[in-house]
């Protein structure tokens, strides 16, 4: 089955960030492809590479670069939601892209499934 | 259709707004706060217990309920991983409640 | 791709007041966009979410840019389907005539039907 996110909260606030990550990565592990994740509303700040987590928690962005590089996942955020946030290509992490809502719209389209996390 | 429901129900109407538009068969799966709603001898076991009677399966995601220090669900709920979400998620199209 | 495949069915259920926060709102621009794929969208208003089409709605004095009228405007993208849960509607006191567009009020069960239809749900 082909898979898109829709993850509409930032990181560290609510779980949302996380049960995306760990539905996308059991997906990955039973062999489904996670075509994108595209962040929305606050989501958005998930895109950020400023961030630094003290050592001992989990770093969210960097899941989001792995899924990119190592799964292919196209991590997309809202550009839109991003201009409101302070979220541009300077601070995007790597792996990550900024783009429109209509990207969203191909998404729902070309997916068996679009799954929300949020709050 | 499979409902995912985050919220405890205890501070949020998520959980009844849904079971008012679930068809008969649609299963309901709470994760994160959601799985509040399955903690046994809560004041929500009549409304699990009715929605389990029309023929709605009732999941929970147990990593979830580890993380709150839950053991004792409702009767009748099951528990699923995430792998276990991902084949639910398969069989079913998603209607993510938030 | 063919056309009629690439037709999906979406609805945006709209769950929460205006205002508070920018769910509603950011949630309408992305019906906005949507409505330019030709796909079957619908827009559901269940909770508060009904509040989005309250009449008479002046946010001037919260400094935030008022949309009610937006939701006037989305039958010129030919987005029309747009429904209303009766209950919601009831216990906030309201009737149809409190809203600023033409919506169809319907019972949970028969939202709950239209919603099992569909390909894509996304709550804002």
């Amino acid at each position: 089955m082909n898979i898109g996110i829709l993850l509409k909260e930032g990181p560290y606030n609510h779980q949302a960030a996380d049960t995306a990550f760990k539905f996308a990565e059991a997906a990955i592990a039973k062999g489904h492809k996670v075509d994108a994740i595209f962040l929305y509303n606050d989501g958005v700040i998930n895109a950020t590479r400023l961030g630094d987590p003290p050592q001992d928690d989990r770093n969210i962005a960097a899941r989001w670069t792995e899924l990119s590089l190592k799964h292919g996942v196209e991590v997309l955020a809202c550009i839109a939601a991003s201009k409101r946030r302070g979220i541009n290509d300077e601070v995007m992490i790597e792996g990550g892209e900024i783009t429109g809502l209509g990207t969203l719209t191909d998404i729902a389209i070309r997916n068996d499934r679009l799954l929300t996390f949020g709050d | 259709m499979l409902h995912t429901i985050n919220k405890s129900p205890f501070e949020n109407n998520t959980f009844t707004t849904c079971v008012r538009f679930l068809q008969p068969g649609d299963p309901v799966l709470f994760i994160e706060d959601g799985v509040y709603a399955v903690q046994a001898g809560n004041r929500f076991g009549a409304l699990i217990a009715s929605v389990l009677k029309k023929n709605n399966p009732v999941y929970a995601l147990k990593p979830d309920l580890d993380a709150r220090g839950i053991s004792a669900i409702a009767e009748g709920v099951k528990t699923v991983d995430y792998a276990g979400f991902v084949d639910l998620v398969e069989e079913h199209q998603i209607n993510s409640w938030l | 791709m063919s056309e009629e495949q690439d037709i999906k069915k979406i609805m945006h259920v709209m769950r929460r007041a205006p205002h508070g926060s920018i769910y509603t709102y950011e949630g309408l621009e992305m019906i906005l966009i949507m409505a330019a794929y030709e796909q079957d969208l619908s827009v559901a208003f269940i909770g508060d979410g009904v509040y989005a089409l309250k009449k008479d709605q002046d946010t001037a004095g919260i400094g935030i840019k008022g949309f009610s009228k937006t939701f006037m405007a989305l039958d010129g993208y030919d987005v029309e389907k747009l429904y209303v849960d009766k209950q919601s509607l009831e216990e906030r006191g309201l009737t149809e005539d409190d809203l600023v567009v033409d919506v169809e009020v319907m019972d949970a069960s028969e939202i709950g039907r239209l919603m099992n239809e569909q390909d894509v749900v996304i709550h804002h």
